[in-house]
């Protein structure tokens, strides 16, 4: 029965990995970008989350009526002003222009706020469950976290397969030269790309801030979180990435429980593993 | 007539050689003329340039941008605490064996990150890295969690007194930094260096000339970690102490390294030089105000990336094709002057 | 006689430092149907490139329903009426038949091309609309890169390389089509390596060399030999 609890707990985790993973994987599926700042973007938003309660008093989750508008647009803006010019020139503009980011990020989260580590207080729901059965208690918080890895999951495949905007997403990544030729300003597609990935960013780190403590430092981690279940599922898979955070969820669950420190071990070790036993993934593109 | 020839050396660069050289016997007789706080600030330049250098040629011109390097230089140093506290040999011999240790365990490491792609890979390099930390935590022979420190004993083997022990870190310190600088050089100057060149002007042409892009990528691979890594074991022979946060820390051997040779100028000899001297300045400067220093770092490293991908060497340099340390062929016309 | 609907004049285009075009002077009518001819690198795919915007480097002047096409982005050609149905047929593979067919029609200008004509045109993209493109035989994927270019109904549709890599019987029937295509008052710009029936359907032909045109006019205007001397550059 022990077992059984961790490893729904697990499950349960890896929606938020799964989270922190679509939001990384849309950007790379569209303009093969890979954004090192995607985890200190998460934790900003965290602390755009806590700003916004400070001066309003909202409760945490309807802070998102605020905190996504403001993040999409900083996403849109942060592609047109600086992500696309690193685009078409080689692997190292990008990923340097975004590890810059990262760690500016980082100070500017540790000048304005601090070292010490901040929560969300989301009142009652933070700490209450229902039981499942004896022994198995279902959090409301995990619970909605996984709801919302489901339904970002699901929503962002129904707008990549069955809306013009997807439609325009595909075709660019594609082929950037004859998308033009649809009338397609490939420049701000990828900024509406952006902007939809830190809509994702914007909700994992509301939620990542009501379960958890956060610091401004913990962003390479859930960068390193999101990547292994990308990697995982499989690239190009939505499905297959939120299977990817499960699993990940769940080995980090197991290896906590064996021994504390073994918990992050555990995580890194089965991606290892699966990248050693099939590099492409367990669901690549074209099988699900 | 023969009017045109092909030639590397420029004026230019035989007077940079024999300045490099010249400068390396003057920094060898340091401890002769510098203070105790010389030594350590140039010992300090010597690492940093040894890891920026290696960093360029993995990066620069290999393609492979790691970052998770710290891995290696955590490695090295775990190794040297290994060797000289359960073995009990001289440290100083203990270097170039975590440097070997480093070049085996590198080869299964390549295998694996290797199946990522550009710039998955980099962040691949970085989960190995925190493997490394997460392990060598698990290790309570090495102090776990909390790390372990050097006895003195150990020390007094390796020198009696504490002049001559700061003297041979001092040096060893200058033999890896300006040995990095002249092994990349060489190595871009051998026929390993011409398939980089060619492999990095374009992949899929070079693989199709015969090149084999995957054994000269894994054998630079495990030569940087090797290099990387007794560069980290002589960095923590001078702190004498070692804990997994600080063996792997991605800030201190990862970002600020990665930060030096933007600025100066990736994919050139010349740039994690510049580099390296510019970073050192700027922390004399600004090293009081913190965390903003680094967005100071940050935001410098962004802006060469986008206005000018060679960094300041580039800048220097400009389409004029200027090189100190010139690692390729020029054609030049005898007689007339162009 | 009123103003050519496209008039490029002195166009000189750049890859690098590599000159691609030299003054190169076109015209065209509305409704004309000029075929481009020449060998292999002579610099016919890199004009069409130059008319949508897709080649950047380039000088001189592209003047089209009077307005300066050379500022112009790739991404507002379609808008202004231009339309290319790209050599190798440059399908978006993630894209089925009809998203692509979809795409190209974004941008929308008014005409008679839609969904429902081109599956009139091409019955059996309707049967095949659901699936990938890349599933396609190459006529069929030919059908659905032209079919794209035209459902944005362009004043030009710039077709490259029709038939290259088709079997003679696709060819044959895409040919057949042609009229239909070219009808209502549509010019068309034709790149073809089929010279003979590339002139067979041409109201004017142009043979470029080397990045200059050698040769224009009309086909029946010049012998065999002649077009194949301007074609060999002998």
């Amino acid at each position: 029965m022990e077992w059984i609890n961790i490893i729904v707990q697990g499950i349960l985790v890896g929606g938020l990995y799964a989270l922190f993973a679509t939001g990384l994987s849309l950007i790379f599926g569209v303009m093969r970008l890979v954004n090192i700042a995607h985890g200190d973007l998460i934790i900003a938003a965290a602390y755009l989350a806590y700003t916004v309660i400070q001066l309003t008093g909202l409760h945490p989750l309807a802070s998102l009526v605020v905190v996504l508008p403001l993040s999409a647009l900083f996403g849109y803006g942060l592609q047109l002003a600086v992500l696309n010019r690193t685009l078409d020139k080689g692997i190292l503009p990008p990923l340097l222009v975004t590890f810059g980011l990262s760690i500016i990020i980082q100070n500017f989260l540790l000048e304005t706020f601090s070292a010490d580590s901040r929560r969300l207080n989301a009142g009652a729901i933070e700490i209450s469950s229902f039981s499942l059965m004896p022994g198995l208690d279902i959090g409301y918080v995990p619970l909605l976290t996984f709801a919302c890895a489901v339904a970002v999951v699901w929503g962002l495949q129904y707008l990549f397969y069955h809306s013009p905007m997807g439609r325009s997403f595909r075709a660019v990544s594609d082929d950037p030269e004859v998308s033009q030729l649809m009338g397609l300003n490939n420049r701000t597609v990828y900024a509406a790309a952006m902007a939809l990935s830190m809509v994702v960013v914007a909700i994992a780190g509301v939620l990542l801030a009501i379960r958890s403590n956060f610091d401004p430092f913990m962003g390479p981690g859930r960068l390193i979180f999101g990547f292994e279940a990308v990697i995982i599922g499989g690239l190009g898979n939505l499905w297959g990435t939120l299977a990817g955070g499960v699993i990940l969820g769940v080995a980090q669950a197991v290896g906590a429980q064996i021994d504390p420190g073994w918990q992050l071990l555990a995580g890194h070790i089965v991606f290892l593993l699966i990248l050693a036993v099939r590099p492409q993934g367990l669901f690549p593109k074209g099988v699900a | 007539m023969n009017r045109f020839h092909v030639t590397r050396a420029t004026g230019l660069s035989r007077f940079a050689l024999a300045l490099s050289v010249l400068l390396v016997v003057v920094l060898a007789a340091a401890p002769w003329w510098g203070s105790t706080a010389t030594l350590r600030l140039i010992g300090e330049m010597m690492i940093y340039l040894a890891l920026a250098s290696l960093w360029n040629l993995l990066a620069g011109y290999t393609g492979l941008v790691s970052v998770g390097q710290q891995a290696y230089v955590g490695f090295g140093g775990y190794m040297l605490f290994t060797i000289a506290l359960y073995l009990g040999w001289n440290p100083l011999v203990a270097i170039p064996l975590a440097g070997l240790a480093a070049a085996l365990v590198s080869i299964p490491v390549a295998k694996l990150v290797f199946r990522l792609n550009g710039a998955y890979f980099a962040i691949g390099t970085w989960v190995v890295a925190e493997v490394f930390r997460l392990g060598f935590a698990q290790m309570s022979s090495l102090g776990g969690g909390s790390g372990s420190s050097l006895p003195v004993a150990i020390m007094r083997d390796m020198a009696s007194s504490k002049a001559m022990r700061e003297s041979l870190i001092y040096w060893a310190a200058l033999a890896l930094g300006a040995g990095s600088v002249a092994f990349v050089y060489l190595l871009l100057r051998s026929r390993i260096g011409l398939a980089l060149t060619a492999i990095r002007d374009n992949e899929t042409a070079s693989s199709s000339l015969g090149i084999a892009i995957p054994r000269i990528k894994l054998a630079v691979y495990v030569c940087v970690a090797a290099a990387t890594a007794m560069v980290g074991a002589l960095i923590f022979l001078q702190k004498l102490r070692i804990a997994p946060d600080a063996a792997f820390s991605v800030n201190d051997w990862t970002v600020l390294v990665i930060f030096m040779v933007v600025i100066g100028g990736i994919g050139t000899i010349e740039g994690p030089i510049i580099g390296t001297i510019l970073f050192f300045v700027l922390r004399e400067f600004l090293a009081d105000l913190g965390s903003v220093y680094l967005m100071i770092l940050g935001a410098l490293a962004i802006a060469v990336m986008m206005l000018s991908p060679q960094g300041i060497w580039g800048l220097i340099a400009g389409r004029r094709g200027l090189s100190l340390f010139p690692v390729g062929y020029r054609v030049e016309t005898r007689g007339e002057k162009p | 006689m009123s103003e050519p609907l496209l008039t490029v004049e002195r166009l000189n285009a750049f890859y690098g430092d590599a000159q691609a075009l030299f003054d190169v002077d076109l015209t065209l009518a509305r409704g004309e149907l000029l075929a481009l001819i020449g060998a292999n690198g002579a610099g016919k795919s890199t004009l069409l490139k130059c008319l949508t915007g897709l080649v950047k480097n380039r000088t001189g002047t592209i003047r089209f329903k009077g307005e300066d096409l050379i500022p112009v982005p790739a991404f507002e050609i379609t808008a202004r009426g231009i339309a290319l149905v790209p050599e190798g047929r440059r399908l978006f593979p993630s894209l089925s038949v009809e998203e692509n067919l979809l795409l190209g029609g974004k941008v929308a200008r008014p005409g008679a091309w839609s969904l429902e004509a081109i599956y009139d045109l091409f019955p059996i993209l309707k049967e095949k609309r659901k699936s990938p493109s890349t599933l396609l035989s190459g006529g069929q994927q030919q059908m659905v890169a032209i079919g794209r270019g035209l459902m944005s109904n362009p004043d030009i549709l710039l077709l490259d390389e029709l038939s290259l890599g088709l079997a003679p019987v696709v060819i044959k029937d895409i040919y057949d089509l042609l009229p239909k295509i070219a009808g209502n008052g549509l010019s068309v710009i034709l790149v073809e390596q089929d010279v003979s029936r590339a002139l067979g359907v041409a109201d004017r032909f142009m043979c470029m060399l080397e990045g200059k045109v050698k040769l224009e006019g009309r086909p029946d205007a010049f012998g065999r030999e002649e077009i194949t001397n301007a074609y060999f550059g002998t």
